[in-house]
C-alpha cells in the first residue's frame, strides 16, 4: 500500500493546493511542500524496513502491490520497486521538493493551479518508476505529459505556446508507438499462452520471433529515446527547457528525461534482449553523436538556459552509451549519470532561474561580473559548472568514468569518441563561468545575492552532488541487484556480442 | 402479444405516451418549465424501465423488433443522451425568442426514432426509425426561426437526409428483390455469400452503406456536417452528434454483423477506405477551422472513422470496443457541446475561438470540464476517451488490422494539434474581461454529471465493461 500512497499523496496535495488558492495563496506552497515531505518521510521510513536493498538477492522486488484494476482486459494495479526504482523515486522526491522551493518567489500568478500541475507531474513520474503493468505504465507515462504541457504553456517564457506544443506532440507521438507495441506484445503473449495480460512479470518470458521482437522493441525504443532524448529526436528539448518556468525545467531535465532511460533499462533490455543487442551498435553511434552534437551546440548558445538544455543532450548521450554497452560497470554508470545529471543540471537551471528573476534576461552577453556583486550565487554556479564538466569529486565524474570504463573493452573507437565529449564539456562549462560570472559587470547594477531560502536550497544540492561524487557506493550498491537482474536477461547476448572477449 | 412482450417494449411505449402527454399539455397550458419537466420525467421513466425489459430479454416481437440486451444497452445510452440534451436545451432556449415548448416534443420524437434503430430486425423498422429521426431533426435544426444560419442548416439537412433515405430505400429494394425477405435474419440466411446473388446484393448493401454513411457523416458523405453543426442550435448539434449517430451505428453493427460482412472482401475494402479517409479528412480539415462548432464537427468525423475500425474487427472484443467507445464518445461530445451551450447567448452560439480565450481564469470549473472533454477526445489518460481508444486499438490489433490501427495512431497525433490549440486558448493569460452571467444550475448539474462519468469510466472502467460484455450477443 505504501507505494500507492506515495503516488496518491501528491495527487491529493495538488488538489488541496488548488482549492485553497482562492483563500490563501501562500498556503498552497506550504501544502505542496508538506505533501512532498510526507512522501519523502514515508520513503525514508520504508527504507530501513525493506529487506535491506544492500543485500537483496537479485530479481526480487523490495515491496510489491498487485491488485486487479480492469480484470476484463488483464490489467492490474501492479506496483513494485527494486533498488533502481527506489533510487529514482528518492531523486524524484528530492527534486520535487527543490522545485517547489525554487518557485517560491518566481511563480506569482495562479499559484494553486501551478502546484496542482507540478504535483501531478511528480505523481505521474513516481508511477512510471513503480508500474509493473504495461498498461499502467503507459497510463502514468501519459499522465505526466498533460500537467507538464500546462506548466510550460501557462507559466513559461516568451515562446511558451510553441514550445509546449512541440513537447506534447513529440512525446505523445512516441507514446502512441509504444502503445501499439504494448498491444502487439499483449496479443502475441495471449495467443501463445492463452493468458491475456499486461503484467510485466508474465510478459517477460514471451517467446517472440526475431522479426516481431524487433518491431515491438522499436516502438518502445522510440518512445524512450524521444524522451531521453537521442539526437534525431531531440528538437523538442531545447525549446521546452528554455521556455519552461524554472521548476518545469528542473523537473524536465532532472526527472522526465530519466523516465526514458528508466524505460530502456526496465523494459527494452529485459523484454527484448536479442533485438536490443541487434540495434545496440546503432544506438552507440547515436549516443556518441548526441554527446558531441549536444556539446558543440551548447557552445554556440548565448541564451544561458538554452546552453544548459543542450548540455543535457550531451549528458544523456552518456546514459544511452552506458545502457547499450550492456556491461555491469556501464549500466551502473548510466544510473549514476541519471542521478548526478538530475541534480547538477537541475541546480544549473535553478541558478539560471535566479539570474533571470534578478536580471530579467538569460542572455549571457548581458551578464558578467556577477562574482563581485553576488558571490554566493556565482560560487554555486561555479560548483555546478565544474560538476557538469565532470570534475573528480562530483557525481558526474564517477558516472561518466564508469560508463567509459564499461564500454571501452568492447567498443574502443566509440568510447574514445565519447571521451572527447568530456573535453567539450570542460570548454562549455568554463565558458559559462567565464562569461556569466567573471569579467567586468555589465549594466552597472549590483545584484541581490542569494536569500536564506536560496542558500539553503543550493547547499542541499551541493551536498547531494558531493555525496554522489565522494560516496558513489551508496547508489551503486542500491541499484546493483536490480541491474544484475536486468543483465541476467542479457547475458547470452552480451557474451555472443563481445565475441567471448571475457 | 403477451405481457412479457409489453414489458420488453416498455421504453417505446413510455416514450410514445410521454410525447402524447407533452403535446396535450402544450395545448392546454404553455409552460416551458412544465414541458421540460414532463419530458425529463418521461425519458427518465423510459430509462428506468430498461432493467425490467432486460429481465425478459431477448424477445423477438413480430418480425419487426428484436429486443435483446444489445438493443437495450444502446437504448439506455440514447435515452441518457436525450435526457442531457433536454436539460441543456432548457436554459439555452430560455434566452431565445419565440415558443420553446414544441422543441421538447420534437426531441421526444427524435429519440423515439433513435431507439427504434438498435432494436430493428426488419427493413421496415429500420426505415421508419430513420425517418422519424430525420423528420424531427429537420425541424429541430431549423428551430431558431429568426436565425438564417439555423434555417439554412435545416434545409441542408433536409435535402441530404432525403437523398440518403432514398439511397437506403433503393438498397433495400435491391436486396429484397434478390432475397425475397426484409427480415435481417432471413436476408442473412438467404445470402450465403456466393457469387450467384453477388452483384445485386452487393449493390444493395453498398447503397445502404452510402445512406448510412450520410447519417454517420463518414467521408465522402460528410459535406453537410460542418454546416449543419454550425447552423443548428448547440443542443441540437449535441443530439445529432451523439444520439442520432449512435443509434445508426448500433444498427450498422447489428445489420452488418448479421449478414456477416467479413464474407465480402470488397465491402471490407470499401469500409477500410472510408474509415481511413474519415480519420484523415476529419483531422486535417479540423486543423484549418477557427469556429468551435466546426472543429467539433470535423473531430466527430474522425471519431466515426476510428469507430469503423470496430466494424472491420471481428469477435467479442470488437463489439465491446464499439459499445465502450460510443459510450465514451457520447459523454465527451455531450460535455463539449454542453459547454458550448452553456456559454451561448441570444445573439448567437459561442462559436468563435475568441470567446474561449482565457476562459480558465474567468470560469475555472467550466474550463476544467471543457479541458477534460477535449483531452478525452484526444485520448489522454484519466478520461473515458483514453480507455475507449485503447479498446479500439486493441480490437483492431487483435484482428490484425495493422494498417487501420497505425493510421489511427497517426491521426491521434494530428488530432492533438487542434485539441491542444483549444486548450491553449482556454488558458491564455490575456483576455480577462469581467465574468459574464453565470450558468444555470441545470447546465451545471449535467456538466458535472458528465465529467464525473468521464473520469469514472476513465479510471475504473471495469463495471462498465462488465455491463457491456453482458449485453453483447456472444
Amino acid at each position: 500500500m505504501i507505494l500507492l500512497w506515495l503516488i496518491v499523496i501528491p495527487l491529493l496535495g495538488g488538489l488541496a493546493a488548488w482549492l485553497l488558492d482562492r483563500k490563501k495563496s501562500e498556503a498552497t506552497r506550504w501544502i505542496s511542500l508538506a505533501a512532498l515531505s510526507v512522501d519523502a518521510i514515508l520513503l525514508i521510513l520504508f527504507w530501513p524496513a525493506a529487506p535491506s536493498p544492500f543485500a537483496t538477492s537479485h530479481g526480487a522486488w523490495l515491496i510489491e502491490l498487485n491488485t486487479s484494476w480492469i480484470p476484463q482486459l488483464g490489467i492490474s494495479l501492479h506496483l513494485a520497486v527494486d533498488g533502481l526504482s527506489l533510487t529514482l523515486i528518492a531523486l524524484t522526491l528530492f527534486l520535487g521538493i527543490v522545485s517547489v522551493l525554487c518557485s517560491w518567489t518566481e511563480i506569482r500568478e495562479r499559484v494553486g493551479f501551478f502546484h496542482l500541475n507540478l504535483l501531478w507531474i511528480l505523481s505521474g513520474i513516481l508511477g512510471v518508476f513503480m508500474a509493473l503493468d504495461l498498461f499502467l505504465f503507459y497510463f502514468f507515462w501519459e499522465l505526466m505529459l498533460v500537467p507538464m504541457y500546462f506548466l510550460i504553456n501557462i507559466w513559461g517564457h516568451e515562446n511558451r505556446v510553441y514550445a509546449s506544443y512541440k513537447f506534447f506532440i513529440f512525446t505523445q507521438a512516441g507514446g502512441l508507438l509504444m502503445l501499439l507495441s504494448i498491444i502487439g506484445l499483449y496479443f502475441i503473449h495471449g495467443r501463445e499462452t492463452g493468458v491475456y495480460t499486461f503484467d510485466y512479470a508474465l510478459l517477460l518470458g514471451t517467446a517472440l520471433s526475431s522479426k516481431a521482437a524487433f518491431w515491438i522493441m522499436l516502438g518502445f525504443l522510440i518512445a524512450f529515446i524521444v524522451k531521453l532524448p537521442v539526437v534525431p529526436f531531440h528538437p523538442w528539448l531545447p525549446d521546452a527547457h528554455t521556455e519552461a518556468p524554472t521548476a518545469g525545467s528542473v523537473v524536465l531535465a532532472g526527472l522526465l528525461l530519466k523516465t526514458g532511460a528508466y524505460g530502456l533499462l526496465r523494459f527494452v533490455l529485459p523484454l527484448f534482449p536479442a533485438a536490443a543487442a541487434s540495434i545496440g551498435p546503432v544506438m552507440l553511434v547515436l549516443a556518441v553523436i548526441g554527446i558531441i552534437y549536444g556539446a558543440v551546440l551548447a557552445f554556440a548558445q548565448t541564451d544561458l538556459k538554452r546552453l544548459v538544455a543542450y548540455t543535457s543532450v550531451s549528458h544523456m548521450g552518456f546514459v544511452l552509451l552506458g545502457v547499450f554497452a550492456m556491461t555491469a560497470p556501464s549500466l551502473s554508470g548510466a544510473v549514476m549519470q541519471m542521478v548526478a545529471h538530475g541534480i547538477s543540471t537541475g541546480a544549473l537551471f535553478i541558478i539560471v532561474g535566479m539570474l533571470q528573476e534578478r536580471m530579467h534576461t538569460r542572455n549571457m552577453d548581458r551578464m558578467g561580473g556577477l562574482w563581485s556583486s553576488a558571490p554566493r550565487l556565482a560560487g554555486a554556479g561555479l560548483v555546478f559548472a565544474l560538476a557538469s564538466l565532470g570534475l573528480p569529486g562530483f557525481g558526474n565524474f564517477v558516472a561518466e568514468f564508469l560508463v567509459l570504463v564499461g564500454s571501452f573493452p568492447a567498443h574502443r573507437i566509440i568510447t574514445a569518441a565519447a571521451a572527447t565529449g568530456l573535453v567539450l564539456a570542460a570548454i562549455y562549462s568554463l565558458w559559462i563561468v567565464q562569461r556569466a560570472f567573471h569579467g567586468a559587470a555589465k549594466g552597472g547594477t549590483t545584484l541581490r545575492d542569494l536569500t536564506a531560502r536560496e542558500t539553503g536550497m543550493m547547499a542541499i544540492l551541493i551536498i547531494a552532488i558531493l555525496w554522489l561524487g565522494l560516496y558513489p557506493h551508496s547508489v551503486i550498491k542500491t541499484t546493483e541487484p536490480a541491474l544484475k537482474s536486468i543483465s541476467s536477461f542479457l547475458s547470452p547476448q552480451v557474451e555472443a556480442g563481445s565475441g567471448g572477449g571475457k | 402479444m403477451n405481457s412479457a412482450d409489453i414489458t420488453s417494449l416498455s421504453p417505446f411505449i413510455i416514450l410514445t405516451v410521454t410525447s402524447v402527454i407533452v403535446m396535450v399539455a402544450i395545448a392546454f397550458h404553455r409552460s416551458h418549465t412544465l414541458t421540460v419537466a414532463l419530458t425529463l420525467a418521461g425519458l427518465a421513466l423510459a430509462a428506468v424501465s430498461i432493467p425490467c425489459a432486460s429481465a425478459v430479454a431477448p424477445r423477438q416481437i413480430t418480425s419487426l423488433f428484436l429486443i435483446d440486451r444489445y438493443a437495450l444497452y444502446y437504448i439506455g445510452l440514447i435515452l441518457t443522451a436525450s435526457f442531457a440534451v433536454s436539460a441543456l436545451s432548457y436554459s439555452y432556449l430560455e434566452t431565445q425568442i419565440g415558443h420553446h415548448e414544441e422543441f421538447s416534443l420534437l426531441l421526444l420524437l427524435a429519440t423515439l426514432g433513435c431507439i427504434v434503430l438498435p432494436a430493428a430486425s426488419h427493413f421496415a423498422t429500420f426505415f421508419l426509425g430513420i425517418e422519424i429521426l430525420s423528420v424531427s431533426l429537420y425541424a429541430m435544426t431549423a428551430y431558431l426561426r429568426h436565425s438564417n444560419k439555423s434555417i439554412e442548416a435545416g434545409v441542408k439537412y433536409l435535402i441530404l437526409a432525403a437523398v440518403s433515405s432514398s439511397f437506403i430505400l433503393f438498397g433495400m429494394a435491391l436486396i429484397y428483390a434478390k432475397t425475397g425477405s426484409m427480415e435481417f435474419r432471413e436476408v442473412a440466411l438467404r445470402v450465403p455469400g456466393g457469387a450467384v446473388h453477388g452483384l445485386a446484393f452487393l449493390t444493395g448493401t453498398g447503397m445502404i452503406l452510402v445512406g448510412l454513411g450520410f447519417k454517420l457523416a463518414l467521408v465522402p458523405f460528410h459535406l453537410w456536417t460542418p454546416d449543419v453543426y454550425e447552423g443548428a442550435p448547440a443542443p441540437v448539434t449535441a443530439f445529432i452528434a451523439t444520439a442520432s449517430k449512435g443509434a445508426v451505428f448500433a444498427l450498422v453493427l447489428r445489420y452488418f454483423g448479421m449478414i456477416d460482412i467479413h464474407a465480402y472482401p470488397s465491402l471490407l475494402l470499401i469500409i477500410t477506405a472510408v474509415a481511413i479517409a474519415s480519420m484523415f479528412a476529419g483531422n486535417l480539415l479540423a486543423l484549418l477551422q477557427t469556429n468551435m462548432k466546426r472543429i467539433l464537427a470535423y473531430s466527430s468525423i474522425s471519431h466515426l472513422g476510428y469507430l469503423l475500425v470496430t466494424v472491420l474487427a471481428t469477435g467479442e472484443a470488437a463489439a465491446t470496443a464499439a459499445a465502450f467507445y460510443l459510450t465514451a464518445y457520447f459523454i465527451t461530445t455531450l460535455g463539449a457541446f454542453g459547454v458550448v451551450t452553456a456559454l451561448s447567448r441570444r445573439d448567437g452560439d459561442a462559436e468563435s475561438m475568441r470567446e474561449y480565450e482565457g476562459l480558465a481564469w474567468r470560469r475555472p470549473w467550466l474550463a476544467g470540464v471543457f479541458t477534460a472533454m477535449l483531452f478525452s477526445l484526444a485520448g489522454i489518460p484519466l478520461t473515458a476517451g483514453f480507455v475507449g481508444k485503447f479498446y479500439v486499438v486493441a480490437a483492431g490489433a487483435g484482428s490484425a488490422l495493422w494498417l487501420a490501427v497505425i493510421v489511427l495512431a497517426i491521426n491521434s497525433v494530428i488530432g492533438l494539434f487542434y485539441y491542444l490549440r483549444i486548450v491553449a486558448a482556454l488558458y491564455t493569460r490575456s483576455n480577462e474581461e469581467a465574468a459574464p452571467a453565470g450558468i444555470s444550475c441545470l447546465d451545471s448539474a449535467v456538466l458535472a454529471g458528465l465529467t464525473i462519468l468521464l473520469l469514472a469510466f476513465g479510471t475504473y472502467p471495469g463495471p462498465l465493461i462488465d455491463i457491456i460484455k453482458n449485453a453483447m450477443p456472444f
